[in-house]
């Protein structure tokens, strides 16, 4: 798509140099851990050798004996203001700091507060807890047997660790279609744990001051409205006040969801700072950032597909048992409880389809907080892309060939799925068509049936996913009763520059960036003239933050109307000016000009000196507009990609050797920005599939809990992307886009467990579970016997 | 605690402080010298997000003692650009969106430039070799490795004709 603006002004489509880069090359971001008030103490946090315990004692005094040491906070602190327990987002509760017991390793026990950070460590060797550990259920599958140790103790009445049970579709049409199906396959699937691993870590400043009463907390969140409402709500009876507190979300380094959520230490250092008066920094350290935060993932999954003998796939039937920690702590809108996880059925015109989940407690830190996707689409989609390839291999056919004969057609949009999406636009034939053609499909076959002749294992793997994302409309999407919209809030100044605010949060993302590009877009006015804003919960428009690929879906729509409000009150100055009827003007991006004289016009700039200087009588001086953005549907990005691995016969080491990704986000404000989220989803979808996980022994204990062991790609793991697209717009957003973060993360798990399935299906391999390390790939060529 | 005075010179200004024995260098970049460019990552010498250089050399400062650093010369991101000119390093990674959220890239472009004062013309290899000490999470590292190939192309003229 040709740019409409010129490179002066940079409007949808021109690549523009980032705005936020000249602080962050030079070191001049301004991280929390950056900012420094005076008087401020240090936080460190004491934590749970055990994954399950009785707290029988604290022992504070030779903490407090420490000079610099001021104070030391257990679960007794806070609930003397009743806030030892608070609420999850999905309705469960969790505790801030134990008074009786805890229940994962490495939960917050008690916090010191300290002059200095190494002093504040110091104090947390010398707490000494006296604990009584207790029986530990880390399965899922065990922690729903009978007799299992009931975990949550703390909820009267509950008999067994069963957290809810949720279910979409039509289980009897769903029966009634595999009885009568010519084939069908059944695949497991476990998900694992993984972790954001984002590279600066979370923690907070909070200040407190006594005398007004104001609370500030420079934290680390993708939201911080929704941050302010929460501790308003739950803090309210000691003080707290919503027009009192104030939550400034500094530069970010990284979140991918892992901000979103309250977490204890947020918590605990705002009431030590309300307690002490003072400024309080916590900034965690990785290991407790792997440990402690919220986790993603953790589904047990069966995924089952019906289909005719000519490979029409006729049902898909998905059932899940999700492993939620201690408490359900996920990050989700409030009606889903498994995310977005309906959308499974994929890419594909599936006419019955049913799913179904349970979630259980285990003695594991909560969370199921999204890892770069928008509530669980990414487990969703690794399940219906793998059980596709089971299926085709059962039908023996092309895996290729399978995709497009099930492909919703590109003329079924909107497009109805058999879980209730509607789907607002798509081309996926397009997309699988130029992703085969880019990497040269044919000519890869033919290689890997040569190779395979001599011995050698090679393996070809599609993903043609489709992502949902954009949360969302009002009538089904709110978090805590706050509905998903967003916001911008855009003012004209008088010599044409503005500033442009927003609810949503850039964690990387570029906001400041893509969101001047709109506004240039809308009004001609140069995007390095629009200063863009965002985090500042005092001056930001309200607006829920940003995860999921919700900002240019929520918030770039509301720059967009903003700005076209913007518009319509420069045309009735520029009538004004000009001395026509409104009906005479038309627009080219930048000024107004009458229709037939062209000659006689009046630039956005010399509309907005006039707007403070030769306002029309009767109308309001001034140019600028406010948007809070409801989009009518969620939007729908799609892609395919296709892998190629090389397994070694020798280690079981699988190496990507190129990877083809054919995105389509509808249409693209900045061409740069959006490779460069590609690119990162796609390392953070090679992660998982080859690298990440955590895991626990019976007893609880961590493992993966350090970046020794918790293995984040490096350059040398992380193949030379190639990127391509199609452009198939939004329909119903005001800029035909859609959103793009974290399809990439959605994709590529499932492209290359297919492409290293592929190279040992010969073999008769149909599934290997992800991570895919090397000692997990050698234990199958040894049994298949063909180690080397 | 024993003190020890300590001199350092960072980005070629000389300065004296007065440490803890286990103060650790990117602590006193950091809260003694206010120089918060340099990030903390992991604390373990994995991330790299720390990485200063060491009389050239480039280290994680979150494993280096302050002590460690006396009489020595330290080079930060703040020292990068010289006389309001950008390091073409910087340059680099601006031109070919080597960054996202910032926080990995000081770190990495320090250990750029390092690689780039001894190898004015790296391979692609050489320079995923280069920078495997540093995680970054945002760009899948195919645009940094594009941005240090950048300042490599644009700081080649410079060194050829001082070799001359």
């Amino acid at each position: 798509m040709e740019p409409r603006t010129s490179a002066a002004v940079c409007g949808m489509g021109h690549s523009m140099k980032r705005k936020e880069d000249p602080r962050f090359i030079r070191g001049q971001g301004r991280y929390v851990d950056d900012i420094k008030l005076p008087g401020m103490l240090h936080m460190d946090i004491v934590r749970s050798p055990y994954a399950h315990a009785k707290i029988l004692a604290i022992h504070t005094e030779k903490a407090l004996a420490i000079p610099g040491v001021l104070a030391v906070i257990t679960g007794e602190t806070l609930k003397a203001y009743n806030l030892h327990w608070m609420p999850t987002l999905m309705s469960d509760t969790q505790m801030v700091l134990p008074v009786e017991k805890v229940m994962y390793q490495a939960q917050e026990v008690a916090a010191v507060i300290a002059t200095d950070r190494y002093i504040a460590a110091d104090g947390v060797d010398a707490v000494e807890v006296e604990y009584e550990p207790l029986p530990v259920v880390v399965d899922p599958r065990k922690a729903l047997e009978p007799g299992a140790p009931v975990l949550r103790t703390d909820k009267e009445g509950k008999t067994d660790n069963h957290i809810w049970h949720w279910e979409t579709g039509d289980r009897a049409a769903t029966e009634r279609a595999f009885a009568e199906a010519d084939v069908t396959v059944k695949q497991d699937l476990y998900i694992p744990r993984i972790h954001v691993a984002s590279i600066e870590t979370c923690g907070c400043v909070a200040d407190f001051n006594k005398t007004d009463t104001h609370l500030t907390v420079y934290m680390t969140t993708q939201a911080p409205h929704a941050i302010r409402t929460v501790f308003a709500l739950v803090a309210g009876h000691v003080g707290l006040s919503e027009e009192k507190i104030r939550i400034v979300s500094p530069d970010i380094g990284g979140g991918f969801g892992g901000k979103v959520p309250v977490y204890p230490g947020y918590v605990i250092a705002v009431a030590a700072s309300v307690v002490i008066g003072k400024p309080i920094k916590w900034v965690e350290d990785r290991m407790e950032n792997l440990q402690a935060d919220s986790f993603a993932r953790d589904y047990h999954m069966t995924a089952e597909l019906a289909a005719k003998q000519d490979g029409t796939m006729t049902a898909l039937r998905i059932t899940t048992l999700a492993d939620h920690g201690y408490t359900d702590a996920a990050a989700n809108p409030s009606k889903y409880p498994a995310g977005l996880f309906s959308i499974c059925t994929g890419s594909y015109d599936i006419k019955t389809a049913f799913t179904e989940m349970d979630a259980a407690y285990t003695n594991k830190p909560p969370g199921g907080v999204a890892y770069r996707c928008s509530f669980r689409v990414t487990e969703a989609v690794h399940a219906i892309e793998r059980v596709t390839d089971v299926l085709a291999a059962e039908l023996k056919m092309d895996p290729a060939e399978l995709r497009f004969k099930n492909f919703i057609q590109a003329d079924k949009f909107p497009y109805k799925s058999a879980l209730g999406w509607e789907y607002d636009s798509g081309n996926y034939k397009a997309a699988l068509e130029k992703a085969m053609e880019r990497i040269g499909y044919t000519e890869l076959r033919k290689e890997q049936a040569e190779k395979r002749a001599r011995g050698e294992l090679m393996g070809i793997g599609i993903c043609s996913f489709t992502e949902v994302v954009g949360a969302g409309p009002s009538k089904d999407f709110d978090i805590l009763g706050i509905k998903m919209f967003d916001s911008a809030e855009i003012r004209i100044h008088p010599t044409g520059k503005a500033i442009a605010r927003f609810g949503t949060k850039s964690q990387g993302q570029g906001h400041e960036t893509t969101y001047a590009q709109i506004v240039a877009e809308e009004l001609g006015i140069p995007a390095a003239h629009i200063q863009v804003e965002e985090g500042d919960t005092d001056t930001a428009p309200y607006g829920l933050g940003t995860y999921a690929s919700r900002s240019t879906p929520t918030a770039g729509a509301a720059a967009a109307v903003a700005s076209r409000k913007i518009r319509d009150k420069a045309k009735k100055i520029a009538a004004h000016l000009l001395e026509v009827s409104e009906d005479d003007l038309e627009w080219e991006p930048g000024k107004f000009s009458v229709k037939g004289a062209p000659q006689k016009s009046k630039t956005i700039q010399e509309i907005a000196f006039a707007a403070y200087t030769n306002h029309p009588p009767g109308m309001e001086a001034g140019l600028e507009a406010v948007d809070y953005y409801d989009p009518p549907n969620l939007t729908f990005p799609f892609g395919s990609y296709i892998c190629v691995v090389d397994i070694d016969r020798g280690t079981g080491e699988v190496k990507v050797r190129r990877f083809m990704a054919v995105d389509d986000c509808g249409n693209i404000i900045n061409p740069m920005i959006v490779d460069g989220q590609i690119h990162g989803g796609l390392s953070m979808g090679l992660a998982p599939a080859l690298f990440e996980e955590i895991s626990y022994d019976e007893s609880g204990n961590i493992s993966g809990g350090s970046f020794m062991d918790y293995l984040v790609p490096t350059s040398m793991e992380t193949p030379k992307w190639e990127t391509d697209k199609t452009i198939t717009p939004c329909p119903h957003h005001p800029l035909g886009a859609k959103g793009v973060g974290e399809s990439a993360t959605v994709g590529a798990p499932p492209a290359i467990v297919n492409a290293v399935v592929d190279a040992l299906s010969h073999l008769g391999v149909r599934h290997i579970e992800i991570p895919m390390t090397p000692e997990r790939v050698w234990n199958i060529l040894r049994e298949k016997g063909v180690a080397e | 605690m024993a003190q020890h005075e300590i001199r350092v010179k960072v980005n070629g200004t000389e300065h004296k402080a007065q440490v803890e024995s286990r103060l650790l260098l990117v602590h006193l970049l950091r809260e003694t010298l206010g120089m918060t460019g340099t990030h903390i990552g992991c604390d373990t010498t994995h991330c790299g997000a720390c990485t200063v250089l060491l009389d050239g050399v480039p280290v994680k400062s979150c494993t280096v003692l302050a002590v460690q650093a006396d009489g020595r010369a330290v080079s930060t991101v703040e020292g990068l650009e010289q006389d309001g000119k950008l390091h073409a390093i910087q340059e680099g990674f601006w031109q070919e969106h080597g960054l996202q959220c910032g926080f990995c890239t000081p770190g990495m472009m320090l250990t750029s430039a390092a690689l780039l004062a001894h190898n004015p013309d790296p391979s692609d290899g050489e320079i995923r070799q280069a920078i495997s000490g540093n995680l970054c999470r945002c760009t899948g590292y195919v645009n940094i490795i594009k941005s240090v190939q950048y300042a490599a192309a644009k700081l080649r003229p410079a060194a050829e004709s001082a070799a001359e």
